[in-house]
């Protein structure tokens, strides 16, 4: 046993992980799959009814849907294109999008994931050191009496989802003061590349979405903070680190915070896939250029392919972050060791 | 002598009632349910309900369609970009296609709590189920009911219902409830397993198998009313869930779309571009009344965090 925990992950552990990790792609993927199966609609004639509307009619309109059929395997049995979808997803080939044909859904998804991810890392960080200290000086006794009642005060905003307090921002600073920029993730006469111009425009535009994330997520970890702090709070070392006159600021930092933190890491895990798909609806509501605008658009357009691969990107996200989380936790908390169960 | 023991026989009385109400006093600060949270909370909700199905009687419901009222009229006591002020006839304004701001939250608050708790119902009934057969019959019933959970715990439900409803078509507000509920029965599972396999080996549980009851019994005569408050929390926690899945749905445009709902009405405003148009009571007043409801789910939730864990209650 101790001396799994020098090696770091036990080999059961991580296969453990690594299963739960692979069935969780799987179902959702299988579910993805399965739920157009059941619809009335058939892809090929949708695509052909766009053309149709583009091009007044059609001809040969018969040889261009068994076409489109091959193209898109529709032809085959059914089991054999669950396993020609398993397989493009190994190597994230989703097809091409109907709308803006014919790009490869993977191009657009890869066009949109940087502002996601970028979003999400900058966002999630911000509340996570945010929320923990706050809920570390709600508990703290040395915290001025100003604080004790301003924080919880704030914490009012953890209940509400991300998109309505995007709303609200976006009412106050873009409509009404005008100090940020209403939608969009850059300016419009800024070329993307390295120059100041373009980092300080999407600086500019990331500010309101990002702050809409931070103010109704932080609360979360506040709150656990606090009921982590108010037990490590009475326990021997704190008194012995008290007893022997170091500030109190040290103790806070050096003997409290450093136990209270752990537990949030593995809330962290449980969170984060409520914490993409809220960022998404938030990208939607500012039409930033990430995930949550291409699903937006793609819904519009009924654009089939695109609504799938993104919502695997997500679903593939959102578990591997969870596993990432689960892994790197032995390393966060050496008290940790991993056994059997749990 | 004679006048005394009337007085004294009220002195007593006086001191029996007093006591009588000091004790009563006592014990209703005992309750735990009877905490400020809780009620504050619970009464935000009933408040919302309450709107919703006094507001039907009071105001005419009918002025949710469109074209039933002047377009983009503001508040009362309000202007819009047009110049025109508020009318007593609509006194939260109306939106750009004629639909009148009161009776839309007055019919669609209802809704959005609605699907919300048809969708907690299902899950927790299938949570209870699943959890207890996992904790008290364990084995390879528990093996393969935790990796279920575990796995579709991290699944977001948001991606999952965009892929259902794009490709099924619209749904209505039942509908909406069952889809959600395959997302919120994870959380009371996992929640019960644990509370279950804890309590599995507990004396009195014990008890009753040596006095023969049947698994069936001891699961929900014996260890179900143990469970109550956290029961309630994680209810209270899924409808939260649900609802959030459900605003989020709307303001994609997805969900119901006969019937209103408060994410129908924001989703409509902003693709409107109703916040250029400065007509804030059109998002602004849905966006308000589900913040205060989620508030008032988040007071709940506290408030039975206190009566299930008596640590928090001194604080």
């Amino acid at each position: 046993m101790a001396g799994a925990s020098k090696t770091g992950i036990p080999l059961k552990y991580l296969a453990n992980r690594l299963l739960t990790f692979f069935l969780t792609v799987l179902i959702a993927a299988t579910v993805i799959w399965i739920i157009p199966r059941l619809s009335p609609v058939d892809p090929a004639e949708a695509m052909l009814g766009r053309m149709a509307s583009g091009a007044g009619f059609v001809e040969n309109a018969d040889q261009i849907l068994a076409d489109l059929r091959t193209r898109f395997g529709l032809d085959e049995p059914l089991w054999k294109q669950y396993f020609t979808y398993l397989r493009n997803l190994l190597v994230f080939d989703f097809g091409v999008s109907v709308a803006n044909f014919p790009t490869p859904v993977s191009q657009m998804l890869a066009a949109a994931l940087p502002w996601t991810l970028g979003l999400m890392i900058f966002s999630v960080i911000i509340a996570f050191v945010i929320g923990n200290a706050a809920g570390a000086y709600m508990a703290w006794q040395e915290t001025p009496k100003v604080w004790k009642v301003a924080i919880p005060a704030a914490m009012i905003f953890t209940s509400i989802p991300p998109i309505l307090s995007g709303l609200l921002l976006m009412w106050l600073f873009s409509a009404q003061l005008q100090w940020f920029p209403l939608t969009g993730s850059y300016g419009l006469f800024v070329t993307p590349g390295w120059n100041w111009e373009f980092i300080f425009s999407v600086i500019e535009h990331g500010t309101l979405p990002a702050l809409s994330i931070v103010v109704v997520t932080f609360g979360f970890w506040a709150l656990g903070m606090r009921g982590l702090m108010t037990t490590v709070q009475s326990e021997d070392y704190v008194q012995l680190a008290r007893a022997k006159g170091l500030r109190p600021r040290y103790i806070l930092y050096r003997y409290m915070v450093r136990n209270a933190i752990l537990p949030q890491v593995t809330a962290f895990a449980l969170k984060i896939g409520l914490l993409v798909t809220g960022q998404i609806l938030v990208e939607r509501i500012f039409s930033y250029n990430g995930m949550g605008k291409l699903i937006y658009d793609a819904i519009l357009n009924q654009d089939f392919a695109v609504i799938q691969g993104a919502s695997y990107i997500v679903i593939l996200m959102t578990a591997a972050s969870v596993l990432i989380v689960d892994l790197i936790y032995p390393f966060i908390d050496p008290r940790i060791r991993h056994g059997g169960n749990n | 002598m004679v006048e005394s023991v009337p007085a004294d026989d009220t002195a007593t009385a006086a001191e029996a009632k007093a006591a009588w109400r000091r004790e009563k006093r006592l014990k209703r600060f005992d309750t735990p349910w009877m905490n400020p949270k809780l009620l504050t909370g619970a009464g935000i909700i009933l408040g919302i309900l309450f709107f919703g199905l006094i507001g039907r009687i009071l105001w005419n419901p009918d002025l949710v369609f469109i074209g039933s009222a002047p377009l983009n009229l503001p508040p009362l006591g309000f202007e819009n970009l047009r110049g025109e002020g508020g009318s007593i006839s609509h006194p939260l304004g109306t939106q750009s296609s004629g639909r009148d701001l009161l009776a839309l939250l007055i019919v669609g608050a209802p809704n959005t709590l609605f699907i919300g708790v048809i969708a907690s119902l299902i899950g927790m009934a299938f949570g209870i189920l699943l959890g207890f057969s996992a904790g008290f019959i364990g084995g390879r019933t528990d093996d393969v009911i935790r990796v279920i959970a575990d796995v579709m715990i991290t699944i977001p439900p948001l991606m999952v219902l965009i892929v259902f409803q794009t490709s099924i078509g619209e749904v209505g507000i039942l509908m909406m409830g069952v889809l959600l509920s395959g997302f919120m029965w994870q959380s009371p599972t996992r929640l019960i397993r644990a509370q279950v396999l804890s309590m599995r080996e507990s004396g009195y549980v014990r008890m009753a198998r040596l006095s023969g009851a049947s698994t069936f019994d001891i699961m929900f005569k014996e260890m179900l009313p143990n469970l109550v408050p956290y029961l309630f929390g994680s209810f209270i926690a899924i409808v939260t869930t649900a609802i959030v899945t459900a605003v989020g749905l709307e303001t994609l445009g997805l969900g119901p779309q006969r019937v209103p709902t408060l994410g129908r009405v924001i989703y409509e405003a902003i693709d409107s571009a109703a916040l250029l148009q400065n007509m804030w009571w059109w998002w602004g007043l849905p966006t308000l009344l589900l913040a205060i409801m989620f508030i008032g789910l988040l007071l709940i939730n506290l408030g039975l965090d206190e009566v299930s864990n008596p640590k928090l209650r001194k604080v």
